[in-house]
This record gives structure tokens, sequence and C-alpha cells, in this order.
């Protein structure tokens, strides 16, 4: 199946994080790609899906921009 | 830099460290010179530095506070050693302007900011209790406009120098203070107004003043460290990680305070402070909206100005600003009560805001 992504980038606090929360609360489980452009977005929002129950992988596409894929059973 | 230095004190335990840390600094600081269950109060000080500057006339309150340079600076320079220094701007700058102007009239109706609201409950000072009440309230009403998708606007990358302008502002204002430093007894030295008497003329030596603003500044930067977060997050999320900060800086400054004798509990004549509580409650109330819909407290966007961000710096010009109007037009409160324009700023303040709020949500 194809992921879901959200793109947050330049977005400021909390818009990435209440984007991620109504994305996981709509989704239940799956495959969700975050994209968000700085480092403390990846921080919050990593947090975030992990306090759901979600486990994210993070991977820096570039010198701003990380990936965060975020799977859940 | 490795990833593990990296982000050690953006865990729970570091923003613990981060939080008790200020608390604990800010105590001693006033040991040292600043004002009593002030000490770095971020309102205050942008309050002082725009008396200190010319920008309101109000004797008592002027001085170039080096805490609030030292915080934008230290920040600056732990965003370029972490490489997260990034020219980002242009997500509705006026409006940024103006919540700034806004949270620094109604912080200046209760005289202080979140940072001040709890170093004043942690000197004793429970007139604070309605500061926090309406802090807290304030951040509620924000986040009933997140939920229905308030959003100023994606920012997009800005050039260098764009990301550079609020550092270089703090660092030239830094080389006035060193070029014009007080002269015992005068009102003014070079280009800039100093305090004879009131609370702008105590302050701790300038080196420690520096280099407290330039470690927490280099330290909140890592942590993201903000106090309005903090609120936000615990009720729109139920995530605690920035409520741990805010936690730890009110146990620690109470706890130091213990220590050296500062805590002196009561609601009369306490420093700097005055008794009317519902406008102790309604300019924080004000404060505490702006705070959220401009995405952080006045430290906060201190920090994010330090890291590039220029929509926080047009706040933080915006709160200099706010801060000359709150004394020229008699909108800030002094020890006996509030200014005799303070109702209306606050009445006119939450009605700007409420518009900002409603015209900016999508659903």
């Amino acid at each position: 199946m194809k992921p879901t992504t959200l793109d947050a980038r330049g977005l400021s606090c909390p818009q990435p994080v209440l984007l991620a929360f109504q994305a996981m609360r709509e989704m239940g489980s799956g495959h969700l790609e975050i994209l968000v452009d700085n480092e403390a977005s990846q921080e919050n929002v990593r947090r975030a899906v992990v306090s759901q129950g979600w486990t994210p992988t993070i991977t820096k596409l570039n010198e701003n921009d990380y990936v965060l894929r975020c799977e859940k059973s | 830099m490795s990833r593990g230095v990296k982000n050690i004190l953006a865990t729970t335990t570091g923003i613990i460290f981060v939080g008790g840390l200020i608390g604990v600094v800010a105590a001693w600081l006033q040991q040292a010179g600043n004002p009593a269950n002030m000490a770095i109060c971020v309102a205050c000080f942008g309050r002082d530095i725009a008396g200190a500057i010319g920008l309101h006339r109000a004797a008592v309150v002027q001085y170039l506070r080096p805490e609030i340079l030292g915080f934008v600076l230290g920040s600056f320079g732990a965003a370029l050693v972490f490489k997260e220094f990034k020219p980002t701007g242009g997500s509705s700058p006026l409006i940024r302007f103006v919540l700034g102007m806004i949270a620094m009239i109604g912080a200046l109706v209760f005289l202080g900011c979140p940072w001040r609201v709890i170093l004043r409950l942690a000197g004793g000072d429970g007139n604070a209790l309605f500061g926090l009440g309406g802090l807290i309230v304030g951040v509620w009403i924000g986040t009933l406009f997140f939920k229905k998708g308030f959003n100023l606007g994606r920012s997009q990358g800005q050039s260098i120098s764009a990301g550079l302008m609020l550092p270089l502002i703090m660092a030239g204002l830094l080389v006035l203070r060193f070029l014009f430093p007080p002269i015992p007894g005068e009102a003014q030295s070079g280009v800039l107004w100093y305090s004879i008497q009131g609370p702008g003329a105590s302050y701790a030596p300038l080196a420690i003043s520096l280099a407290v603003g330039l470690g927490i500044g280099f330290l909140a930067q890592r942590s993201r460290f903000c106090t309005m977060g903090a609120i936000r997050d615990v009720i729109l999320f139920n995530q605690w990680y920035l409520m741990f900060g805010f936690l730890a800086l009110l146990v620690a400054a109470l706890g130091a305070n213990m220590v050296l004798g500062q805590f002196h509990p009561g609601f009369e004549g306490q420093p700097i402070a005055h008794t009317m509580w519902f406008w102790n409650f309604a300019g924080m109330v004000v404060a505490g909206l702006a705070f959220a819909l401009a995405g952080g407290c006045p430290g906060r966007q201190l920090f994010m100005s330090g890291e590039g961000n220029s929509d926080a710096a047009i706040f933080v010009l915006g709160s200099l600003v706010g801060a000359a109007v709150a004394h020229n037009f008699g909108l800030a409160s002094s020890a006996q009560g509030i200014g005799p324009h303070g109702m209306a700023a606050v009445i006119i303040s939450m009605l700007v805001l409420l518009g900002i709020g409603i015209t900016h949500c999508k659903r």
C-alpha cells in the first residue's frame, strides 16, 4: 500500500505535530511519511508518533529536510 | 558533531536540566544585582532595552539588558555549532509584529512574561497565581484556534543576511553597551539611557549578565525550552516534554529562593507587582493568546531569532515597539496598579487577537 505523505515543511510549531496527530487518528495504523524542514520539528513529531505507538525511521534528505517514515501494524 | 552529543538536551532529562538551571541562575542573579522576583524576565528586560535606546522615556525602566542580547547571540552560537542556523521567514510578518506588540502590552499589564510568572511564584508573590491562570486560559484559547486550523502560512528559506539581521542588531547593541557604559548618577551615557533609580537601576555586573545570557541562549536553543509551548502541548496533545522544563524552573527557583532567603509569601507589597487580580489575569490572557498564535513565548522567540528565523525576529522587534507604546500611552502597570489606559489596552488587544485568530482559520 502506498504510504500517506504529510508535507509539514515551512510550518511553525505546533502545526507539524497537530497534522501528525490528525493523520494518525484518521489512519489508526499503516504507513505514514512526514516531511519536516528543521531539527526541532523532527524531534517534536518523533515524540508525538512514538507516544501513539508508531515506530519512526528518520532519514535526512538534504541539508534541511527530514523524512519520518512511521509504521504501526 | 556527533548525533549523540547533538540531542542530549532535547531529552526529558535535558530539558529538566535546562529549566532547573535557569531557575537557580535566576535566583542567583537577584543576589548579583538584578531586580527582585524579576531576575531574567524577557518582557521586563525587553521593555528596559526599549527605554535604553529611547523608544520610551519611563525613567525608572531604562537599561540595555545584556541577558537579552546574550539569549539571541548564545542561541546563534549554538545554531552555528550544531549546523541549525537556517534563514527562514515570510510567514505573515506584519501579523507577527502586531502579535509581538500585543504580547508585550499584555505582559506589561500583568508585569512579567511567563518566565516571570514562574519566578514571581517562586518568590512567594501570590498575585502571580492570577497571571498563571490567565496564561493558561490565553494559551487554551489559542489551542481552540489551532483545532480550527489556525495557521499563519508557511515560511520559506531566505538569504543569509535576513537570518543574520537580529543577531547583528543584538551584537550592535552590545557594542553600544561597551562604548557607553553607565555613569553613576547620570541618566545618559552617549546614546544610551540609564535609570538612576527604580528597577532599571538594579542590574548585575555586565560580565555576569552577559555570560548568563549567552549560556542560557545556547542551552535553550538545544533543548527548545518554551513556557508557552509547555502549556499548549499539555492541553493540545497531552505531551509533557516542555512542561517538565517549566516545572523544573519553578521547583529550582523556589528551592534556590528558600536557600537564599528570597521567599516571601504574600500578596501585598511584592516587588514590582500590583494586586489588581482581575487585570493580572486579563493581561496574561492577552499575552498568552498572543504567544500561542505566534508559536512561542518571548524567550523562545529570541532563541528562534538566533537560529535565523526572521519571523521570530519580527515578533521581537514588535515587542520592543509594544513596550514603547505601553509606556508612552500609559498602558503599562506599576506597583500602584494598572496604567490609566490599561483596561482599554486589554480590551482592544483581545479584539485584535480574536480577529487575527478568526481570519487565519482554514476550516
